[in-house]
């Protein structure tokens, strides 16, 4: 018998088109997503080296970053980001690939429109030139994020030259509790690893809770993946990930479908398969988390209190709880639930598919958003949209006092016209609470869409279980 | 791109842990379609406050590190996103290393493509290089041999590094990883045959 490998090594193993002397390695992409803040200078490369594309129909691009969530009709207002979209649309026609326009009901943010459309599909490497790209690892498919050197490199040879990283197994045994989430998961996995626990690795989340967990889910926990330094994330595919892509666009059709599920579900790690780290959390334990500092690692439950940095033995630690403290406008010891929020963001590819939308709205319905809260709902897709404006979710927002908007990447890293004023707080259910990442000055915290409901309706960080 | 040339410069001392890309280069700067001219919005809110005025106490904005190529820096440099424009406008500044204790996998990935020393060392040799940062004391970083050389008080200091040596010959011979990639376009040509009729499904799928 063979050993016994894992997720990870299987998809390497057959992606390998030919190991360097020097021990790197050239692994064929299967597919390769694009938007137009990466990608430009990439084209460019390919025109200079007077170079193609190798697989154009492999490719799947769309504008996500840089377009507006209000009035689409009048177009993009800002001239720089007008030209980057406008960039991309033409770099597409010239080279032959498929670009969801603005105006196409299927836009939406690549990591929500990939899965969407059945384009990304178990065993498949997907790379996209954003960190996020980590998403797509729900399905059992080995996809990470690139630089646009890589990005050229893709569209040029539809490989890359890479190292392997190492195996991790994030194991979430026992039940999840009534009322907590996947984003609560993946911030208790966070901060028990930390930002960098999971660099050189490619980590795999297993166990009961994250079985548990639908699609959606499994896609927030390993969209933040990132987050904890690790490039990738994977769950082995299973039946619900085999019922998700059945009939979706670009799924294989009827007559391959069977074949390609037996091929998917042999993906799944072989029993006793080795990992070089594995870490366990009980998810009995996991209670509804929010970050209450500039790191994504810094966070607390609900019921706790900001940290205080006397507390802390390391002194560069130290220094950075009081520089994030200082940041974030909070004193230490103050209790979570006190803390008030001037705005609430609900979208992004963490936390914008039709799932989370019905988590916020189950929360928001016949309540009114706080007088002093601005709260907006940035759909992930058009799609998305579509499916929740077909279940009068909607509805039930705008009722509450929420501003419904036209999908896109909005004020999760605030490159259009939705963004945070300097010391505004924002409960947002996006994946970075950097300094300045929602805007100049601007204060997150980092929560899952119940929660940032919540806080909407009560006008400061809440328990969505006790709403 | 250009080959990696030995490096005689002081260094920037900016010992702060987990820098994120967005502190590196803020999302407004993400709009061009060029490669250059980013250097000067690097660490863009740590340099100028609201009225675009640099701010003194900011290291970069100190006199002395003017024509500095090298920044010395805390653990997880350049987490958070996969923006090439992090390594682009630290080149553009005119910074070619970067020493740290550890460096976030995408960014450290990246730097490589532009040409730029990533250097991984144990946090207490980091510390004591901070200190002769903070002097202003002239570093020679000398990749063919992987060694990091000061002189303090006349006597010469050495710190040897560890460095992948793929990673290594493609700076030191400036390399075009597309035309090597290109080079062996028959090997991905005939795994191309082989995923076809192995998983037939990928090649068939259309947009209906």
């Amino acid at each position: 018998m063979s050993t016994p490998k894992t997720l990870y090594d299987k998809i390497w193993n057959d992606h390998l088109v030919s190991e360097n002397v020097d021990g790197t390695s050239i692994i064929y992409i299967d597919r390769h997503l694009v938007h137009e803040v990466t990608s430009p200078q990439a084209f460019e490369g390919l025109k200079i080296g007077n170079r193609s594309v190798r697989k154009p129909n492999f490719t799947l691009a769309t504008a996500d970053h840089n377009i507006p969530t209000t009035n689409r009709d009048e177009g993009i207002s800002d001239p720089e980001s007008k030209l980057q979209v406008d960039t991309l649309e033409e770099n597409c026609r010239e080279h032959g690939i498929t670009f969801l326009s603005m105006s196409d009901k299927r836009q939406g943010i690549v990591h929500i429109i990939g899965p969407e459309q059945g384009f990304t599909q178990p065993g498949m490497t997907i790379v996209c030139g954003d960190s996020h790209t980590s998403t797509h690892g729900a399905f059992g498919a080995l996809a990470w994020g690139i630089g646009t050197s890589e990005v050229e490199h893709v569209l040029a040879t539809q490989t890359l030259v890479q190292t392997k990283a190492k195996n991790m197994q994030i194991n979430i045994q026992g039940e999840l509790p009534l009322g907590v989430t996947a984003k609560d998961i993946v911030l208790k996995i966070i901060q028990t690893i930390g930002t960098a626990g999971g660099t050189g690795y490619v980590i795999e989340y297993t166990g009961d809770a994250i079985k548990s967990l639908t699609m959606e889910g499994r896609m927030t926990v390993c969209n933040m993946s990132i987050e904890a330094g690790a490039r990738a994330g994977l769950i082995s595919p299973d039946e619900k990930t085999i019922e998700y892509l059945k009939g979706r666009p670009f799924s294989p059709a009827e007559n391959e479908y069977q074949l390609a599920s037996d091929y998917w579900l042999s993906l799944a790690s072989d029993e006793g398969a080795a990992y070089d780290k594995t870490v366990n959390i009980d998810a009995s334990d996991i209670i509804p988390q929010v970050t209450w500092g500039t790191s994504p690692e810094d966070v607390v439950s609900i019921d706790g209190l900001v940290p205080n940095p006397e507390d802390e033995s390391d002194e560069t630690k130290k220094k950075s709880m009081i520089r994030a403290l200082e940041y974030m406008g909070l004193v230490p010891n103050t209790p979570l639930k006190e803390i008030k929020v001037d705005k609430v963001f609900i979208g992004s590819c963490t936390n914008g598919r039709i799932e989370d939308l019905r988590a916020a709205s189950k929360i928001a319905k016949n309540r009114k958003v706080a007088d002093h809260v601005n709260a907006i709902i940035v759909p992930g897709s058009g799609l998305v949209k579509q499916q929740a404006e077909e279940e009068g979710l909607d509805k039930i927002f705008i009722e509450s006092g929420f501003e419904w908007r036209e999908p896109g990447c909005s004020m999760c890293l605030a490159m259009n016209a939705d963004k945070l004023k300097p010391q505004e707080r924002c409960a947002s259910t996006s994946n970075r609470n950097f300094e300045g990442r929602q805007g100049r000055g601007g204060r997150t915290h980092l929560m899952s869409p119940a929660m940032a409901a919540a806080a909407a309706i009560n006008g400061k960080l809440s328990d969505s279980r006790e709403i | 791109m250009e080959k990696f040339k030995k490096i005689e410069s002081n260094a920037i001392p900016l010992p702060m842990v987990n820098v994120d890309t967005d502190m590196i280069i803020p999302k407004q700067f993400l709009k061009t379609i060029k490669r250059t001219g980013l250097g000067k919005n690097l660490f863009y809110e740590l340099r100028y406050d609201e009225t675009d005025a640099p701010i003194d106490s900011f290291v970069l904005n100190q006199d002395k590190y003017k024509d500095s190529q090298i920044l010395i820096t805390g653990k997880n440099f350049g987490c958070g996103s996969s923006r090439e424009h992090a390594p682009w406008s630290i080149l553009d500044y005119g910074i070619k290393c970067i020493i740290a204790s550890s460096f976030a996998d995408i960014f450290y990935n990246n730097c490589f493509k532009n040409g730029i020393l990533p250097i991984k060392l144990d946090e207490s040799e980091v510390t004591k290089l901070q200190k002769a940062a903070e002097n202003s004391l002239s570093f020679i970083i000398d990749l063919e041999n992987q060694k990091i050389s000061y002189f303090d008080k006349n006597i010469n200091y050495e710190v040897s590094f560890e460095l992948d040596k793929a990673k290594k010959t493609s700076l030191l011979e400036g390399l075009d990883d597309i035309g090597l990639t290109l080079a062996k376009v028959n090997h991905i040509s005939d795994f191309e045959n082989k995923q076809k009729s192995r998983t037939p499904w990928l090649y068939s799928q259309q947009i209906k």
